[in-house]
């Protein structure tokens, strides 16, 4: 697409939607949001950077295929899992090693674990295959020469 | 239990890791095997664990039964997941020499981990919106397998393989969903106790007839098995392999756990439907197969022939028959992965799979003849091999049942598929080749043959051992049925199962 | 509020089967997507309609101060999405896929895998 207003506020535009995606997927500890919200707003970033600079474009500026930050994702999900396994507990279960006991029962610390590393688990696999699929129609449409999809 | 768990880790860790290799494709191929035999390692110790002890059962994420999610394995399910592991690991040596090296890179073997890891799940949850899960899981990497190589006959066969099965996963999910409305559960276990006590009978019998649908589209029972002949003959044949073995058994196992847990099969129309849709199954698939030329469509339509035994011994549920149709599934899978190994040999040494085209294998290579009469005997049911005492303990269920004309459709379906398997035998290994010039064909290297023999050998083996021993086989099926027939040891593992 | 969801569930259904049996796959990729949101609205509805809050906690409570609504119709409905979304965006692809090499989305015109020969080849 050939649009210098489009071309130039998704320049600034992407960022921010980046970093709002990344607030969404953090307030999904609590509260309405979380990776798979999280990840789709990521991943319209990238689609608005595609359809303003072109699929080429916003391959080099991922650095990473898609289909591997999909798998990455996959990893971490089940490195969240297996270490709720390995401390002991069931595959999946839930793990605070910074959160503390008070002796009145209360918990205190910083509640951060295994179910955060989940949840950027998801938010990876969904940005990763929703932009491999995309790009894979994208590129279809654009290009003569049509790529395997991942 | 962590066994429970890693039988899921393992595949899904090796598709994960082979992704990772796939720029090194010996490292790549190395994961592949050594994950598959790792999966088989592990299915073994949890088979013998629960021969010892009785069904397991685990909790994920420390959520306690019945409000988690719950994995569970009485003696079906680990007997389940051991035979899968037994396919894993013969389709992953048979890949290493059949599968083209552009299809590696992009994604074989790390789909056919997803492909093992949706099937083990769907056989070890114990929760039914959770079975729903493993069905996509296994569906998505079915999908991805189905149109690899993207050529035009794949993807026509995986366009409707698509279609059919995604309407059935959305009446699935209605089901569930209308199931849970009207319990409030959806483990399994629990709902064994809830669903009883239901006096709304409508409620019963739709969420019933939905999940039927369902399971049937999966198994290819008749008239729901279109997808199955249109596509499984495209795809590599490693793939029509492991589609073969496993995807519509899962829909069997699904069919006879939700159909003697939470509903009894013998409740009424139901049984009738399961009856008359076994029966016309096993007939339609050998009518299907007598009319086809090609090697991988024959077996294709013998697939959904076999199904309706399977199905059969359900819908008599009588003791007898669910320990038929047990013993059934795991002669069958063994059996019908071998065949479509072997036409896959075939078609290396040939070129072709249309009958019509190929020619004087016995003389070329008598050594496979013997490898194809193996499972092709068992498959018809020719003592002793496997399939003879599967068949024999199908057709006395059904005949103590009185249902003779069931008894004497398997029993000329049977006489059917010696036809089917002669014709193969007859066009492929006895005539002489068409074309005299290129009956030499083309030999195997060595690498290659080793990757391409041994699993059919081995697969083989165990046809014979299951025919000539098959008592330890029948004595696992009988307490796999009895558990089935009654769960309150499965029941009590799930519900007693708290941290 | 039953009667209405049930009388859209049925809407939605006829929709759906009316454009899956038209053949044209891009129509039934339409048919996929109502019928996946008739399946969720039956969850839905099976989960009770109740007027209640979201099942939520307020911060430094441990239980919700009022009613709140089911969650786990909620959370299976959640993944039912999703896994229809991944589904639904594959088989856009496939079909993608199939009109390019095969030049037809009509359902009856795809006959590579089974060639129509096969079914009147009298051997």
């Amino acid at each position: 697409m050939n649009s210098i207003i489009l071309t130039a506020a998704t320049r600034v535009i992407t960022p921010l939607m980046v970093a709002f995606s990344l607030f969404i997927l953090l307030r999904g500890h609590n509260e309405p949001g979380g990776g798979f919200i999280g990840g789709l707003v990521a991943t319209t970033a990238f689609a608005l950077y595609a359809k303003a600079l072109g699929v080429r474009a916003t391959r080099a500026a991922l650095r990473v295929e898609p289909a591997a930050i999909a798998v990455a994702g996959l990893g971490l999900a089940a490195l969240a899992g297996l270490w709720g396994l390995l401390a002991g507990g069931a595959f999946l279960e839930g793990m605070w090693p910074l959160l503390t006991t008070t002796p009145s029962g209360d918990k205190a610390g910083l509640p951060l674990g295994s179910v955060l590393l989940f949840d950027v688990g998801v938010y990876l696999v969904v940005v990763g295959s929703v932009l491999a699929i995309l790009f894979a129609l994208e590129e279809d449409v654009a290009a003569s020469s049509p790529e395997e999809a991942d | 239990m962590v066994l429970l768990t890693l039988a899921l880790v393992v595949p899904l860790a090796t598709a994960i890791l082979t992704f990772l290799a796939r720029r090194t494709p010996g490292l790549q191929r190395g994961l592949s095997v050594a994950g598959a035999a790792a999966l088989l390692a592990v299915s073994l110790v949890l088979g013998a664990e629960v021969v010892a002890g009785g069904p397991i059962a685990a909790t994920m994420g420390g959520w306690p039964a019945p409000f988690g999610i719950t994995l569970v394995a009485d003696l079906l399910s680990a007997a389940m997941v051991v035979i899968t592991g037994v396919i894993a690991l013969a389709v992953a040596v048979y890949g290493l020499g059949e599968i083209d090296p552009a299809e590696e890179r992009i994604g074989h073997h790390t789909l056919l981990h997803a492909l093992l890891l949706g099937v083990t799940g769907a056989f070890l949850t114990g929760d039914l919106f959770n079975l729903y899960v493993w069905f996509e899981v296994m569906l998505i990497a079915s999908f991805g397998l189905l149109a690899l190589g993207g050529r035009p006959d794949q993807l026509d066969g995986a366009i409707k393989y698509v279609a059919l099965n995604l309407v059935s996963t959305l009446a699935f999910l209605a089901g569930v969903g209308l199931l849970y409305g009207a319990t409030g559960t959806l483990n399994m276990a629990d709902l064994h106790g809830a669903v009883p006590d239901l006096d709304n009978a409508t409620v019963v019998f739709t969420t019933a007839a939905l999940l039927l649908f369902a399971f049937s589209v999966k198994s290819a029972l008749f008239p729901v098995f279109f997808w199955l002949p249109a596509s499984y003959h495209t795809p590599s044949v490693t793939t029509s392999a492991v589609f073969a073995a496993l995807l519509t058994k899962v829909g069997v196992y699904a069919l006879i756990r939700v159909f003697t847990l939470i509903y009894d099969a013998g409740m009424p129309l139901i049984q009738e439907l399961l009856l008359v849709a076994a029966g016309l199954t096993m007939l339609t698939g050998v009518l299907g197969a007598a009319a086809q030329n090609d090697i991988r469509r024959i077996l294709s339509f013998h697939i959904i022939s076999q199904i309706g035994y399977m199905v059969l011994g359900l819908a008599l549920y009588t003791p007898l028959a669910i320990v038929g149709a047990i013993f059934y599934i795991i002669h069958h899978i063994v059996v019908k992965a071998n065949l479509f190994l072997v036409g896959g040999v075939v078609k290396k040494l040939t070129g072709s799979e249309d009958l019509a085209r190929i020619g004087g294998l016995w003389a070329a290579a008598p050594w496979l003849g013997v490898l194809f009469l193996i499972p092709a005997l068992s498959l018809a049911g020719i003592p002793p091999l496997s399939g003879f005492w599967a068949k024999l303990v199908v057709i006395k269920a059904s005949l103590e049942a009185e249902h003779y004309v069931l008894a004497a459709t398997a029993l000329v379906v049977g006489l059917l598929t010696v036809y089917s398997m002669s014709k193969i035998w007859l066009e492929a290994f006895w005539k002489p080749h068409p074309e005299p010039a290129r009956a030499a064909g083309r030999g195997l290297d060595r690498g290659e043959s080793w990757a391409l023999l041994a699993p059919i050998v081995g697969l083989a083996a165990i046809t014979v051992l299951i025919g000539l021993v098959a008592a330890p086989f029948y004595a696992v099926s009988t307490t796999a049925a009895d558990q089935l027939l009654d769960p309150s040891a499965y029941v009590t593992a799930v519900l007693g199962a708290r941290p | 509020m039953e009667l209405a969801l049930a009388v859209l569930v049925g809407v939605l259904t006829t929709c759906a089967v009316y454009l899956m049996l038209s053949g044209n796959m891009v129509r039934f990729i339409f048919a996929l997507a109502l019928l996946s949101n008739a399946v969720n609205l039956v969850i839905f509805a099976a989960g009770r309609l109740t007027y209640a809050a979201p099942p939520l906690i307020a911060d430094g409570a441990k239980a919700p101060a009022d009613t709140v609504a089911n969650a786990l119709p909620q959370a299976l409905i959640l993944t039912a999405i999703v896994i229809g979304f991944g589904l639904l965006a594959f088989t856009l692809v496939l079909v993608h896929r199939a009109h390019q090499t095969l030049g037809t989305v009509e359902a009856d015109d795809m006959r590579v895998a089974e060639p129509a020969s096969d079914d009147d080849e009298a051997r």
